[in-house]
């Protein structure tokens, strides 16, 4: 479990960076956190002949608030979304959800542009910047475009980045007063990746949605910005539309199949959360009751 | 705590004054560990030392045709690439069986596959380069060709006789059948209530913190193996190394120092290890092989595996009449070496019903071979089976007849005071104490109680569950085990004491250290019984040149045994001691004590009256002052063996409370409660230690941990993020208790407690889980309790 040779580069700036990814194409890969990287490397599942490392460039890191907008750097760890007062007040789902990434020691090290350019679909962090409506900053040698969070996953460990192209940051509309959060997961054991997993934001008014976006994780190739929410926004939320909309959204969902669950096992947990999720952000508990078949 | 015997009238050589038998003291090896002072055999360099990594057969079966090495070959660092056949030369095969073992049977295995790979992950060839990387670049360039054989998957129809046989001299898949017949058991079904079950157990592995690691290192100038090896056992890998050698004993050293965790794992002897100690000797340098994660897992001993139907028969007043099973595993290609892969199967048969008074049961056993990992044992061997089956029974007995778990099991629970007794497969008991742990562990649980809240909770769809599980422990074992079989692996042990110059005592004993505190044991029975502060006793074990010869840490053996002998090692010495003492102090040895570190007076409260190091000096530097005709021994070596009993049994019962999310099938352990009797309690915290770690292997067995093969036996989970290891977060709080009853075989009365944890911890979880699903109907009798299990029986998918 040693990897193979490879090439080392500490990029001094991000123009650094894109120049070297341009010189090496897809034989680099860009080191952030190294906590899904290095695993991969010493499994020997990828050889990069190149790391570039940008694990030095402090434009990358921290989390800014500007005209109602929470810029969060590519670089920043994990652990600093679990203890940021920006992020606590503005995009409280993200620490929420920090606290199922792995254990301590990988969060110390991990990125959200690692996480997100990583683009596993069981990873918690691309579900919520769907669920958040985020854009994602990325540069290449072209230049900086901005990109949807729905549009910038494409399946399992594939996103819209290109090989030459760098994940710089994250935007995303800081929380109104009026909007509310849910965040949970099924894993076997804390700190792994879900079985299953929902990460909403809602707002809320007069006992009704008026904005309901539910990020599913673990359900297919990609986060899934759920449309069956659309059925319980502006309407009189009820056991029986709660219903209606778990059935949709069982429909909606392809899930994989694999060790934890079968894909009808997904489906069944995705409606269970569901109902979870809408009794949470309603206070109804009678609606989760509904649960049981 | 609660002692079943009365105190003896006379302190015995344990309760001296300032005896540390019974009490938590610090690990003498804790502060070495902490600093990162361990001397681990995965950390050891020596001068030339290369290091080999194996390229393991991508098939569960397969035909090997050509072995093309060349490119690989002139790969920079490459010292040499080694196959079966090259290497057949140097190390002879071997079959494991034992001869105890009736009609046991598997094929000859050897280091490195010759012709043929039978699971996916026998080595196929060996790389040996200046570095593991380095090997490991070469070893993408070694192409082998494979011809693909169907492979042998499923155990229920290992022995259709449409399934291919895998090893044709053999015969048939069976390795190895075991029938028991006791009582009359269709007599006693036949005026009861029957109640019957398949249970099922997943493969599972010991996952240790340390992989398996070794460096040999031939000389051939003294024609001279020595072997670092993280093993349980050194003297039985001596034996076995030298045997397969062609060396005689005395040309092989085994050193084992410290060692990351063994579980079992590290009780035998691997292919690739033997063929480690052949390169060694065959390249002549030193060669070390460190198993990396995924080759732990495709090639560290599995375990478990069984599917065992069970029956039990039940009167309306909750006399359970008969126990019967059928039970099948399958343990891979080979029967490991030199232990047997028939001993869980073995075990399963003699411990099914042990805790209970039923005279009446029947049990057959079937063990069958299939191209997977090599099974074996790992701790607790058999009993979690055995336990799961017999207590998933009464509890289906108990629902049966509408009767409290507990109830049921005060009953049937074999009487404190019918000791000394068997059970019908023929373990004999000396002394257990089923219903004062019981008693013990209902109070701890407040069992009333927690019913009362469990019923109030259902009322609000919340679903608990209370599980029991009473279990035997077989510790402590004789010649029994393995002796009788013919495998030359020690059930007796040795320990050595000497004082030294300065007053202090080194003590080398036989027994291993592998994380569960032999070192500290040992220094506090023989700082004890001498009368020496702990901080002088050094203790060195794991070394054949330089302890005495004995079995090692495994099936519960090192305080029970290795304790024995170091009490009475320093017992010895003791009066080596004295016997001096008085010709120094013209008293009688009689009259004379050790306490603190002196010599002092029994009758008048202890006057101190030479330091021990003062006599010490005398001894070695000054003998000329002593009296005529002393000649002072201030080395004494004792050993022993268990002789009147093949295995000292303990007992206890454990306790889980759960909740059973019953929409996503998700188990929350609440609490976990054990009683056991293991005799002595030397350390408190050691033993608790031990409970609890072996429940939290228990709990894994129970909701996590599965070796999972798919059809054409490939492991698809060999990896620590899909094989589940229970980690602290899920894991209970776990509240032990302790019954007393101390074994008479032995003057320190200690019984083993290193798999009472691990034995019934499995059976409590599956119990309560049942017990929090009673009333939706469903039951379940397979573990791992994942939740795609339980919201199967629940209909939910
Ligand atoms: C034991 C363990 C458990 C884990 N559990 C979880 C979990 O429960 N949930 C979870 O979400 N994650 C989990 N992870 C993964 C962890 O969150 C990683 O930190 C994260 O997935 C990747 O972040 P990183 O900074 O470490 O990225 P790296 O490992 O450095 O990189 C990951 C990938 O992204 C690319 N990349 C990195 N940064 C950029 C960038 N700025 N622009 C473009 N491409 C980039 C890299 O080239 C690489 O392909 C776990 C990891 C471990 C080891």
């Amino acid at each position: 479990m040693k990897a193979a040779a490879f090439a080392y580069a500490r990029a001094t700036s991000v123009v650094n960076a894109l120049e070297l990814l341009a010189a090496h194409g897809d034989k680099a890969k860009i080191l952030s956190g190294g906590q899904s990287l290095m695993p991969a490397m010493n499994l020997r599942l990828i050889s990069p002949d190149i790391l570039v490392d940008i694990g030095g460039l402090a434009e990358l890191r921290g989390i800014t608030v500007s005209a109602g907008v929470l810029i969060v750097g590519a670089l920043t760890r994990h652990v600093d979304l679990l203890k940021s007062p920006e992020i606590a007040l503005h995009a409280p789902l993200l620490r929420n959800a920090v606290t199922h990434v792995a254990h301590p020691a990988i969060r110390n090290r991990g990125t959200i542009g690692g996480s997100l350019a990583h683009a596993d679909p069981a990873s918690e962090l691309p579900a919520c910047v769907v669920a958040l409506d985020a854009m994602i900053v990325v540069r290449g040698s072209s230049g900086e475009r901005r990109i949807g969070a729905t549009e910038f996953f494409k399946g399992i460990y594939e996103t819209a980045l290109s090989p030459d192209e760098l994940l710089v940051a994250i935007e995303m509309p800081v929380a109104g007063k009026s909007s509310t959060f849910f965040f949970q997961e099924y894993a076997r054991r804390h700190g792994d990746y879900a079985v299953v997993g929902l990460a909403a934001r809602a707002v809320v008014a007069a006992g009704r949605f008026t904005d309901l976006r539910l990020g599913f994780f673990a359900v297919g190739d990609r986060p899934l910005l759920a449309a069956a929410a659309g059925r319980l926004i502006n309407a009189s939320v009820t056991s029986a539309l709660l219903s209606e909309a778990a059935t949709a959204l069982a429909d909606e969902l392809d899930p994989q199949e694999d060790q934890q669950a079968t894909a009808a096992m997904r489906r069944h947990l995705a409606t269970v959360l569901l109902r979870r999720c809408v009794a949470a952000l309603l206070a109804r508990p009678e609606l989760e009751a509904g649960v049981t078949k | 705590m609660t002692v079943t015997r009365a105190p003896a009238e006379t302190l015995s050589v344990l309760d001296r004054p300032n005896s540390y038998i019974g009490k938590t003291v610090p690990r003498p090896n804790l502060d070495r560990l902490l600093q990162g002072r361990g001397q681990y055999v995965s950390d050891l360099e020596l001068p030339r030392m290369a290091h080999v990594v194996f390229l393991r057969s991508p098939y569960a079966h397969a035909r090997i045709v050509a072995i093309d090495a060349d490119a690989a070959r002139r790969m920079s660092g490459v010292i040499a690439i080694v196959t079966g056949c090259e290497l057949e030369g140097v190390i002879a095969p071997w079959v494991g069986v034992l001869s105890h073992l009736k009609g046991l049977k598997s094929a000859p295995q050897h280091a490195i596959a010759v012709d043929r790979a039978c699971w996916q992950g026998e080595a196929v060839a060996a790389i040996v380069a200046t570095s593991r990387a380095a090997a490991e670049d070469a070893m993408e360039h070694v192409a082998v060709e494979y011809e693909e054989l169907e492979a042998v998957t499923d155990m229920r129809t290992a022995l259709d006789p449409a399934t291919p046989v895998i090893h044709a001299a053999l015969g048939d898949n069976l390795a190895f059948e075991r029938i028991l017949d006791a009582g009359d058991v269709d007599h006693a079904l036949s005026d009861s209530e029957v109640v019957e079950a398949e249970f099922v157990f997943g493969r599972h592995t010991g996952v240790t913190l340390e992989p398996r690691a070794v460096v040999a290192d031939w000389n051939a100038a003294e024609a001279r193996l020595t072997i670092y090896q993280g093993t349980q056992a050194p003297h039985m890998v001596q034996n076995i190394a030298a045997l397969h050698l062609g060396l005689r004993e005395a040309q092989v050293r085994v050193v084992c120092k410290d060692v990351g965790g063994s579980f079992g794992i590290k009780v035998h002897i691997y292919a690739d290890e033997m063929a480690t100690y052949a390169l060694s000797k065959l390249l002549r340098r030193p060669i070390k092989f460190v198993a990396d994660r995924v080759e732990s897992f495709n090639t560290d001993i599995h375990a478990r595996d069984h599917r065992c139907r069970g029956r039990i028969g039940v009167r309306p007043d909750g006399t359970i009449t008969a126990f019967e099973i059928d039970d099948l595993t399958g343990i891979g290609p080979y029967s490991m070496y030199p232990r047997t892969s028939a001993i869980e199967a073995n075990q399963v048969v003699n411990l099914v019903g042990g805790p209970y008074a039923t005279a009446n049961y029947r049990a057959r056993a079937r063990v069958v071979f299939q191209n997977k990992n090599v099974m074996c044992q790992y701790r607790a061997v058999g009993h979690p089976i055995a336990c799961s089956v017999t207590e998933g029974l009464v509890d289906l007995a108990a629902a049966k007849i509408g009767m409290d778990p507990v109830e049921i099991r005060r009953r049937n629970l074999i009487g404190d005071d019918a000791y000394p007794c068997a059970s019908p497969s023929g373990m004999k008991f000396e002394q257990l104490s089923h219903h004062a742990s019981l008693a013990k562990l209902l109070q701890m649980m407040d069992y009333d109680a927690l019913r009362a809240q469990q019923a109030g909770l259902r009322a609000r769809n919340i679903h608990r569950g209370i599980g029991i599980a009473s279990f035997i422990e077989v510790t402590n074992p004789s010649a029994a085990f393995y002796g009788v079989g013919g495998a030359k692996i020690s059930s007796q042990d040795g320990v050595a004491v000497r004082l030294d110059a300065q007053g202090s005592v080194i003590c080398q004993t036989s027994i291993t250290e592998q994380g569960q505190g032999s070192e500290s044991l040992t220094a506090q029975i023989v700082g004890s019984v001498l009368g020496v502060s702990m901080d002088r006793v050094r203790v060195i074990l794991g070394d054949t040149d330089n302890t005495p010869y004995g079995g090692g840490t495994w099936a519960s053996r090192g305080a029970g045994i290795g304790g024995e002998a170091a009490l009475q090692a320093a017992k010895a010495l003791r009066q080596n001691i004295l016997d001096v003492a008085a010709a120094i102090l013209q008293s009688t040895p009689a009259g004379l004590d050790i306490v603190n570190d002196s010599i002092v007076n029994v009758d008048d409260g202890g006057t101190p009256r030479i330091e021990l190091s003062e006599l010490a000096r005398i001894v070695y530097f000054r003998p000329d002052t002593l009296p005529p005709g002393v000649q002072p021994e201030l080395m004494a070596t004792r050993h022993f063996v268990p002789r009147q009993f093949p295995f000292a049994f303990t007992n206890g019962v454990q306790a889980s409370w759960l909740e059973v999310d019953i929409e996503t099938g998700f188990v929350t352990l609440l609490k976990h409660w054990v009683v056991e009797d293991c005799g002595t309690i030397i350390n408190p915290q050691l033993v608790d230690e031990q409970i609890r770690g072996g429940v939290v292997q228990g709990l894994g067995a129970a909701l996590f941990e599965k070796c999972i093969y798919d059809e054409r036996g490939q492991l698809t989970n060999a990896n620590m993020a899909d094989y589940l290891v229970p980690m602290s977060g899920e894991m209970p709080d776990i509240e032990v208790g302790h019954v007393v009853s101390p074994a008479q075989e032995s003057e320190l009365g200690a019984k083993g407690a290193g798999e009472a944890g691990t034995a019934g911890a499995a059976a409590a979880v599956a119990n309560a889980v049942n017990d929090a699903l009673r009333p939706l109907g469903a039951t379940i009798t397979e573990i791992p309790l994942t939740p795609q299990v339980i919201l199967t029986a629940l209909g939910r998918i």
